[in-house]
């Protein structure tokens, strides 16, 4: 297969989602689509597997144009699309989940959807328990269900948007290894979509370059990062240089906690975070280093055990207390649980005041909205509403709420989505952060990440807490392994 | 009380469910497609005041029937007009509509109340009526409770077995996963709204033909909001929902019975027994212990068990669908 996207344009209201884009795919080939946050890259691909129709351009298979109505049109002539948060129907039976959509005939056909359903997993080395509900799969392997829905629907062409961001390190590996095998064995053509440059070098042959909208180049693979990065950006962006910080007093110390849900219990958690520290926590999701967090922010209440902050004893205090003693929470879930989606900047500002009076000062509210949209760079107007902004943006937002002088930040997965120049911005800040004696604790799934920015990092696994390392000293495979269980 | 006796209550509480059961399996297709049609209680009565007349001027029970079933598609066509294209609230539209029918069906039914009209034909079941105990109980009665039966068993089969059931249920789970499957989000919608909204109109009808023959003003009044808690009982499954109609059915011929053993006791106390029940029931199925305690069973019985007492409602239920 062959494919052409010739001039295609999208535009949503003044922004020009995609203008005028034209790329040739070809067969055997895994292609990286790169661009910084809302360079129009999930809108090409959403046009491409027939989610959104383009404004104008069209779309060439071997030679013959066609117009897909919908994602189901697309997939019938070979073209599928794995999408950010994967488009399954989380309360379905696996089984379910795979038949809708699948074929015409009335009664549905279990049996042979499930041996298709094994033989297909097997094949690409994804191991799947048939007998299970979507809502019971980790992000991976939902992942993994999706592709291969599509490939049963006979796709030639994978697109896939940002498909490593929360899944583990050996979910990556066998996706990868699936993705290698469908372009070198049978030949079809891989596209994908990731802001992680290590990725793209690491597994496709050739990439394309967005910048607002606009195709602005492509290159072989491998080459140098910076190559890449000055495409992106039109230039190459000052590398943030982690600033050597004398650390303070302990600001943080967990004595002997133990925190116990129906699903997991975490024991014997010790740990003291020192006042300007930065500290990591690895781990899979679900593996306990959530509740940690949530127990120091007073969402979740220990069994027994003490949390001291700033020589303050503030076990079992409720949310609004940690609050109100300077202790931030800014949770994974930007649109589920850290912003609310259809209120406006202004409003956003006024619901993060700390007194609040019983009449709002409207006019002075929307004057701080307007200056922190200055100063975090938000792209966004103190109307605009929060969903309206990109990924990026809603970010930085989080962030420019925050109160001024915090004793410590909990943060769980601060630059998930965010492109290069983002992940910098937001770093940045969270050092300057770091002069009022702010102590921060951050979840992240991306282990360079982790690495890189911590001053020190702990592993989670199946609720046990590993020995603390330092990061100067430690490595991707070292943290890899105690993630695996060796701690 | 001997056993004849209690057999011929059973089946009056049979009887007495069929409506509600039919109310219930519709309700439980609209709200499976992500649709809460609200007015079921407006709906009912406008479909017994217009089943009832019909029936009386056709003096034809299966006319009555057609138009009970054409009301209730009515009421839910402006439900999904409203809804779907015009994007409003669905509590809003479906509370208005309740108003409406429950006024509009007392000033149009004015001139037809408590006079006798045509019946249901009892229709017992030859060789079947004879088996001991079943056959009093579930084939000694007349096509309402047939079709009330047999609607709830297809309602399984189709939302369960079938491809089109399976579109219905992705619709009302996750509308942009359907829609990325190729299923039309919004005809779905509208389609089984409208039969859902006719099986509550039949309902209404079976109410005033073959229940408590007649009209009056207020006729099936609260039989709407008790069907709309039974579909929450039933955990949106029409097997558990019918079943979930015949215990709320005789939860109240136990009332009776209390109330006859102990005059005392004021009526209300009695009535609120059902309710209760119900509460209590849903506490026990869907609290965080009851997943606590099924952790602690080995685990071949753990998933059929959390799959049995699964009772969340349809994710994307009375939401939006923001696309096409
Ligand atoms: N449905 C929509 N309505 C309005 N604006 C939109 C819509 N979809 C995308 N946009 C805008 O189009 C631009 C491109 O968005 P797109 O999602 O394609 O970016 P992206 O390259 O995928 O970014 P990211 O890396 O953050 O995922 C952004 O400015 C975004 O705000
Ligand atoms: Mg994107």
């Amino acid at each position: 297969m062959r494919v052409e996207i010739r001039d295609i344009r999208k535009y949503f209201g003044s922004v020009k989602a995609n203008d005028g884009i034209t790329l040739t795919l070809e067969e055997g080939h895994i292609y990286g689509v790169l661009g910084e946050n809302g360079a129009g890259k999930s809108t090409l691909m959403k046009i491409l597997s027939g989610y959104q129709p383009p404004d104008s351009g069209e779309i060439l298979l071997n030679g013959q144009p066609h117009t897909f109505d919908s994602p189901l049109s697309a997939l019938k002539n070979g073209v599928g699309m794995l999408y950010q948060d994967p488009h399954d129907i989380p309360p379905f039976s696996i089984v379910d989940n795979f038949l809708l959509g699948r074929d015409k005939r009335l009664r549905l056909n279990y049996r042979a959807a499930e041996s298709e359903l094994k033989e297909l997993s097997s094949k690409y080395g994804f191991a799947l328990d048939i007998q299970a509900h979507v809502d019971s799969l980790s992000l991976g392997e939902r992942q993994q269900l999706e592709l291969v829905r599509l490939l049963a629907g006979g796709a030639e062409v994978l697109i896939l948007d940002e498909p490593t961001t929360g899944i583990s390190a050996e979910q990556k590996d066998v996706l990868f290894n699936s993705m290698r095998k469908l372009a070198r064995e049978e030949g079809k053509i891989l596209l994908l979509v990731s802001h992680k440059l290590e990725e793209v070098q690491e597994l496709c042959d050739h990439a394309f370059i967005l910048r607002r909208g606009k195709y602005v180049g492509e290159m072989e693979i491998p080459c140098p990062n910076e190559k890449l990065v000055e495409m992106m950006f039109g230039q190459v962006p000052p590398r943030s240089e982690r600033p050597t910080f004398e650390l303070g007093d302990p600001m943080l110390e967990l004595r002997d906690v133990n925190i116990s849900t129906y699903r997991l219990s975490v024991k014997n958690l010790n740990l003291s975070v020192r006042a300007g520290e930065i500290f990591g926590l690895a781990g899979l999701e679900g593996s306990g280093q959530r509740l940690l967090i949530q127990a120091c922010a007073g969402l979740v209440r220990p069994e027994s055990g003490q949390i001291i902050l700033d020589g303050q004893d503030i076990t079992s205090w409720s949310y609004h207390k940690t609050r109100a003693v300077n202790v931030a929470y800014v949770a994974a879930g930007r649109l589920e649980e850290g912003l609310v989606a259809s209120l406006s900047l202004t409003e956003h500002v006024v619901l993060a005041q700390r007194e609040t009076d019983f009449f709002v000062d409207w006019a002075a509210s929307g004057q701080d909205a307007q200056s922190r949209i200055e100063h975090y760079q938000i792209v966004g107007r103190p109307d605009s509403t929060a969903e309206e902004l990109s990924g990026g943006n809603q970010q930085r937002l989080l962030f420019g709420l925050l109160w001024n002088k915090l004793k410590l930040i909990l943060l769980e997965h601060p630059t998930r989505g965010l492109d290069v120049r983002s992940t910098n911005y937001i770093w940045n800040l969270l050092y300057q952060r770091r002069q009022d004696g702010t102590a921060i604790i951050f979840i992240s799934p991306d282990l360079d990440e982790i690495i890189e920015r911590s001053d020190r990092i702990a592993v989670f696994s199946g609720g046990v807490m590993s020995r603390i390392v330092d990061a100067k000293t430690t490595s991707v495979k070292e943290i890899g392994h105690m993630i695996g269980g060796q701690l | 009380m001997n056993d004849s006796e209690l057999i011929l209550i059973l089946a009056s509480i049979i009887l007495q469910a069929a409506p509600l059961m039919i109310a219930v399996c519709g309700e439980t297709i609209t709200e499976r497609v992500g649709v809460v049609n609200l007015s079921l209680d407006g709906t009912m009565l406008m479909s017994a005041m217009t089943g009832f007349v019909v029936s009386l001027k056709t003096d034809s029970v299966w006319l009555g029937f057609l138009a009970g079933a054409a009301v209730g598609a009515l009421f839910a066509l402006i439900i999904a007009f409203g809804t779907i294209r015009l994007r409003q609230s669905q509590v809003a539209v479906g509370f208005v509509l309740t108003l409406l029918g429950d006024d509009l069906s007392a000033f149009l039914g004015q001139n037809f109340t408590h006079i006798p009209g045509p019946v249901v034909k009892f229709m017992p079941i030859p060789v079947l009526k004879d088996i001991p105990i079943l056959g009093p109980l579930f084939f000694n009665h007349d096509m309402v409770v047939y079709f009330a039966f047999a609607l709830v068993g297809l309602t399984w089969w189709w939302l369960f077995r079938t491809q089109p059931g399976l579109h219905l249920r992705g619709t009302g789970e996750r509308p942009e996963a359907a829609f990325a499957r190729g299923v039309n989000v919004n005809r779905v919608r509208y389609l089984y709204t409208l039969i859902g909204g006719a099986l509550v109109g039949i309902a209404g009808a079976a109410y005033s033909l073959n229940v408590k023959i007649g009209w009056a003003e207020g006729h099936t009044r609260g039989l709407g909001w008790i069907a709309l808690a039974i579909v929450i009982f039933g955990g949106w499954s029409p097997i558990r929902g019918a079943f979930g109609a015949i215990l709320f059915g005789a939860t109240k011929a136990l009332a009776t019975v209390l109330q006859r053993i102990f005059p005392e006791v004021s009526v209300v106390a009695f009535n609120s027994i059902p309710w209760l029940l119900m509460i209590l029931v849903l506490l026990i199925v869907s609290s965080e212990s009851t997943e606590r305690i099924i952790a602690f069973l080995p685990r071949p019985l753990q998933r059929p068990l959390r799959h049995l007492l699964r009772a969340a409602p349809p994710m994307a239920l009375g939401k939006i669908f923001g696309g096409k």
